[in-house]
């Protein structure tokens, strides 16, 4: 909006200022984090009232947090852990998504308007009302502390929102294009595979990354239906195996949150588009 | 609910044979796919089989937990209402839905407010917006565990970095037990997830302000409205079929939530920080108690379905609206 009125010092004030506040609180702990994960030992053990000449930042860097992280406990297997899962929970939600929602956009059938709301229902389902009852499902199953138990529990909240995402998006994509690759003697799921599924990848991109993130960040299944060390995703083991008792590593900690945030990172810094409009989509109605 | 393949053929040959010119073979998967209500049912079917095995049954499970004395290891037996009363009965449990309450009440209004002011500050036109942009979301996209760590040793009782701030800039002589008091960590806990909710709110709601025509704007700011007028009677209202979904998606996340309040206080000190999910995961995984603990739960159910019911009547609305 050109709207912004007033000269210099006003502009500061009501624009500049605020919106400077706004980042350095969002971003700081970020900061701290990156800090702390070069810091040694001995700057970082410092009671928070002795005297600091150097209270921003570290005149020794170390990189022996990191080197803890991965010669002293398995933090590359949880990265590992955590992607392999991701990705594939990501993948099955997304075939499931694309197809749902084409169905739920497309054909017209008796049962598309309650089966869209119970998708939609699911969707705000939250994971923290069903973990007690479905731990013990994955162990009647013979899922626990295996990654099976998450790639296969993390759609439930994925695919809901891969539909819907989906859905709205195909609802955007002419008719027409469909009938004519019909007309032309392609069958429906051809049509539907050829043309239409082109057409959204943007959506499925948008999709997939928000999707991507999602499982990255979960954590209560996680918690809950892995136990051994090596099955661990980094959240978990982060967690679990750098605080002992009432002793924090803080060094390695910091180390781990930054690390173990990197990949989302990296994901998010090459689609912020696509994650955005994953985002604003997921929220409209 | 899956896909019947009884209805395939028989009955539906006459929608099926309308858009069809070149006749392909009549075998049966291909007239099977050809027709509408076949296909959509088969394409619904991974995501109604994964729903149904994943959150339908253990909802029908969880419910069924709850009236039994489960524990690990021991499938207990029917108890009625037991767990129910016993929570009924319990002083943290209490304390818990207070907090709860408090917690999503608080941190929704301040989501909300700055959220809102973010917005409006990013919908203007600056040099590396964008970069401000992608800045913004990264306590929402960065794995909440982690950067509630990051926190956590911020209000570490002998390192915090804000203390250290306060005492130099001569606020406090005391240090700020931030998570050993309970008041001071319900506020720290609300403190986090406003932090974390801010950007998601700033980022939607900016979404929606997009979508408000400036010369409304303009026009009123003509005919002498002050900013605070042009929120109020303009934007607000334009905005607030957006800010209500928002708002919604928000509470339900908030109210279930589980990550902050069990990374940096696990519920303590003292039981004082719980909230439904964090008690029920202490009482069910923790000490066991399977039943016990579906039970609580179960007790962010009836918040949850009139949220979900209010928010589907408010997208009907506006769809036929």
């Amino acid at each position: 909006m050109a709207m912004i009125q007033g000269s210099g010092w006003r502009k500061v004030a009501v624009f500049y200022a605020p919106l400077f506040a706004f980042i350095f609180g969002l971003l700081f702990p970020f900061y701290w984090m990156l800090v702390t994960t070069f810091r040694p030992d001995g700057e970082l053990y410092r009671p928070w009232n002795r005297a600091n000449t150097t209270p921003f930042w570290t005149t020794h860097p170390t990189l022996e947090h990191i080197r803890y992280l991965f010669t002293d406990t398995l933090f590359g297997t949880w990265l590992y852990n955590t992607m392999f899962i991701s990705i594939v929970s990501t993948l099955i939600s997304l075939f499931c998504g694309l197809l749902a929602g084409y169905a739920l956009a497309r054909l017209r059938f008796r049962l598309a308007g309650s089966l869209g709301t119970s998708i939609f229902i699911t969707y705000l389902v939250p994971p923290t009302l069903l973990f007690i009852p479905l731990a013990e499902i994955t162990r009647t199953f013979h899922l626990t502390d295996t990654p099976w138990a998450l790639i296969l529990t993390y759609p439930t909240f994925l695919i809901p929102f891969c539909t819907w995402l989906l859905m709205g998006y195909f609802k955007t994509i002419p008719k027409e294009l469909e009938e004519c690759a019909r007309i032309d003697g392609a069958s429906r799921v051809q049509a539907m595979v050829r043309i239409i599924f082109p057409i959204a990848m943007p959506g499925i991109l948008s999709a997939g990354i928000f999707a991507f993130t999602l499982s990255w960040n979960e954590f209560i299944y996680a918690l809950v239906f892995l136990s051994t060390t090596q099955q661990k995703t980094v959240p978990v083991g982060v967690v679990s195996e750098l605080i002992r008792g009432d002793v924090f590593y803080w060094g390695p900690l910091m180390a781990g949150a930054l690390l173990g945030s990197i990949p989302v990172a990296f994901v998010y810094a090459f689609f912020v588009e696509h994650y955005v409009a994953g985002l604003t989509g997921s929220v409209k109605g | 609910m899956t896909a019947k393949p009884i209805a395939g053929g028989r009955g539906d040959a006459a929608t099926a044979a309308l858009p069809r010119p070149r006749v392909s073979p009549a075998r049966g998967l291909g007239r099977l796919l050809e027709d509408e209500r076949s296909l959509a049912y088969l394409l619904l079917a991974p995501t109604a089989l994964i729903l149904t095995m994943f959150i339908a049954y253990p909802f029908l499970r969880g419910v069924w937990l709850a009236v039994t004395s489960a524990t690990v290891g021991d499938p207990g037996e029917y108890v009625g209402m037991k767990n129910f009363q016993r929570a009924w009965n319990d002083t943290i449990f209490h304390r818990t839905a207070i907090n709860t309450f408090v917690y999503t009440g608080v941190t929704t209004v301040f989501k909300l407010a700055l959220g809102m002011w973010l917005a409006l500050l990013l919908n203007r036109e600056f040099r590396a917006k964008r970069y401000a942009r992608a800045f913004i979301l990264l306590p929402f996209i960065i794995p909440t565990v982690l950067s509630t760590l990051a926190w956590q040793w911020m209000f570490d009782p002998t390192f915090s970095v804000i203390n250290w701030c306060l005492w130099q800039l001569g606020l406090i002589t005391q240090r700020i037990n931030w998570l050993g008091d309970e008041y001071l960590a319900l506020i720290s806990i609300i403190i986090v997830n406003v932090w974390r909710g801010v950007p998601f709110y700033a980022i939607s709601l900016l979404a929606g302000l997009q979508t408000v025509n400036p010369e409304l704007q303009e026009a009123a700011a003509i005919d002498g409205a002050t900013a605070w007028q042009r929120f109020w009677r303009i934007t607000w209202p334009l905005l607030l079929p957006v800010t209500m979904v928002v708002v919604l998606f928000s509470v339900i996340q908030t109210f279930a939530d589980f990550q902050l309040v069990y990374v940096l206080t696990r519920g303590g000190p003292a039981n004082a920080t719980h909230l439904f999910a964090t008690y029920a995961y202490q009482i069910g995984v923790g000490a066991g108690l399977l039943g016990q603990g579906a039970a609580i739960s179960l007790a962010l159910f009836p918040v949850l379905f009139v949220v979900v019911v209010l928010q589907l009547w408010y997208i009907r609305r506006t769809e036929t609206a």
